[in-house]
């Protein structure tokens, strides 16, 4: 597995802008971590992203209705 | 009748106890007095209920001598992980921040099916926080020890529900599985513990996690046991919008029917490497016992390992955002960092999982077309030491924490029925292994780990902690 921050040198900018977008605030002790885990959910998630899926395939979850 | 009451399992302390060979008060305050003399070496529970188990108890005594009929776990003692709502308790969930929660008005809806049945509960069972973990390393309430070596983890996150049956302080305990957070620790710990198929029972109650994945199901010394409680928990429930529709189907009748006929695989390629010889060793010693000769490829499984990842984070985190907004300080270490991180996730990724998950439901649905049950190790490796941060797996170091559900975590993705059980290796650490069928299996199952315990292949003997 490749470092997954050697493709996201961005990565740091996405956690600062995306914690003020959703009102969340990363302490600065945290903020390494969080940057951190948020690369390798990047590396892990490629895998995904790069799977061709047809058209036809929905989304799993299930909603009714009515309960 | 004689036996002796921390060996046995449930339905043998029920009969005894509906025989009036022994009371139903003798037996929890049995069960308490093992929780007093041994978790302090486990620390599996969280809270020990003693006044209300004992009044329960009291009240299976009274219902018999009246000659009711009080159930069929007639004064069996059993315990819950923390995040199942119990009337009088805030639901813990394994964290520090729910201890401010206002107390549960009513038990789950798992915990109050137990009881109707006569089963008593004597308390709460240790878990990692908010249920993100496999090893139970809850830095609020300790680590939860292994018992057969004390150095080593139990597993998580339902590490309490494994270690107290193990340990024989409980015969039977509740737990959840969201990525294999049941059949970790039941693989660690040596004993029986069932994820049946998504939605087959109610998470009503039951403090969840990522919905899309979270489970409930039962541990325990015995496949009938296992059967039992599943049995006693099913059934539709409007609480619980995954809950299905479908009638119970009882499988504690179908135990002794056998496995003429079964198509019996062992997954081959992603399921068979990256893990200790031993772990594949127990599947081999687990085919040749059901005569399964034929293997099966689950495709693309690594790919739904990362999507259940992507999704579990991005769902957790969503559930956990206004804690994460106001008390991020109050989160375990192990967990925080995750869950604020997972909050970031692009909804693209979130959305492609969920597609892939239909994707690789629908190619995993033909394979069943060809077999009815599959073979698979639990865990890559035996039970690691307590922080411990590094494990070598076939020649390749990575962290422990994050791969221990290596081989769970492709299957609960898309809510196939699984029991794991363990592989009967004495003055050996205990390892488990998955059996796998199609949805709402679960008997097929359960039949197939009757055989294997019956041939001495699977065992779950009572290891006291020393």
């Amino acid at each position: 597995m490749t470092d997954p921050t050697a493709n996201s040198p961005n990565l740091e900018t996405l956690v600062d802008l995306m914690s003020q977008l959703i009102d969340l605030p990363i302490a600065p002790e945290f903020r390494p971590g969080v940057i951190a885990n948020l690369a390798r959910t990047q590396t892990i998630a490629q895998s995904v992203m790069e799977f061709s899926i047809p058209d036809e395939i929905e989304v799993a979850p299930i909603f009714t209705p009515e309960p | 009748m004689t036996f002796e009451l921390s060996q046995a399992d449930a339905l043998t302390i029920a009969d005894a106890v509906r025989s009036k060979t022994v009371s139903a008060r003798t037996v929890t305050e049995a069960a308490l007095a093992q929780i007093a003399a041994h978790d302090s070496k486990l620390n599996s529970f969280t809270e020990v209920l003693t006044d209300r188990a004992l009044a329960d108890a009291d009240a299976i005594d009274r219902a018999i001598s009246s000659g009711e009929n009080p159930g069929l776990l007639a004064g069996v003692p059993f315990a819950v992980k923390n995040l199942f709502d119990v009337a009088g308790l805030p639901t813990l969930a394994g964290s520090k921040i729910n201890q401010s929660r206002p107390v549960a008005t009513q038990d789950a809806n798992a915990v109050a099916a137990l009881r109707r049945a006569g089963a008593v509960l004597v308390g709460t069972l240790n878990m990692d926080e908010y249920a993100y973990g496999f090893v139970t390393e809850n830095s609020h309430y300790g680590p939860t020890h292994n018992p057969h070596d004390l150095s080593r983890v139990a597993g998580g996150s339902s590490g309490g529900a494994a270690a107290a049956v193990a340990g024989g302080l409980v015969p039977l305990t509740l737990g959840s599985d969201t990525n294999g957070s049941i059949r970790v620790p039941s693989a660690f710990c040596g004993i029986y513990g069932l994820k049946p198929t998504y939605g087959r029972l109610s998470r009503a109650g039951v403090f969840l996690f990522a919905s899309s994945f979270d489970h409930i199901g039962p541990f325990g010394r015995s496949v009938r046991d296992i059967a039992a409680a599943f049995d006693l928990m099913q059934g539709a429930d409007p609480g619980d919008p995954v809950c299905t529709l479908r009638p119970p189907e009882a499988c504690l009748p179908q135990l002794d029917r056998g496995i003429d006929g079964f198509r019996i695989a062992v997954a081959d390629g992603y399921f068979a490497q990256g893990g200790e010889p031993e772990v594949f060793a127990a599947v081999a010693q687990v085919a040749e016992a059901l005569s399964a000769k034929q293997q099966v490829t689950l495709p693309e499984a690594q790919r739904a390992r990362a999507a259940a990842y992507v999704i579990t984070a991005s769902e957790g985190s969503n559930l956990h955002l206004p804690r994460l907004k106001t008390r991020p300080q109050d989160f375990d270490p192990a967990t925080r960092d995750r869950f604020l991180a997972g909050a970031m996730i692009p909804n693209t990724w979130y959305l492609q999982a969920q597609r892939f998950r239909r994707w690789y439901r629908d190619r995993v649905r033909e394979i069943f077309q060809e077999v009815d049950l599959i073979l698979a190790p639990t865990t890559p490796c035996a039970a690691p030491l307590i922080n411990q941060e590094k494990m070598v797996l076939d020649g390749v170091e990575m962290l422990v924490r994050p791969n221990l559900g290596l081989y769970t975590q492709p299957l609960s993705f898309i809510g196939l029925p699984i029991l794991s059980v363990p592989i009967r290796r004495p003055n050996q650490l205990p390892v488990g292994v998955q059996i796998i069928a199609a949805p709402y299996q679960e008997a097929l199952i359960l039949r197939a780990a009757a055989v294997l315990e019956a041939k001495g292949i699977t065992a779950a003997p009572v290891v006291v902690p020393s």
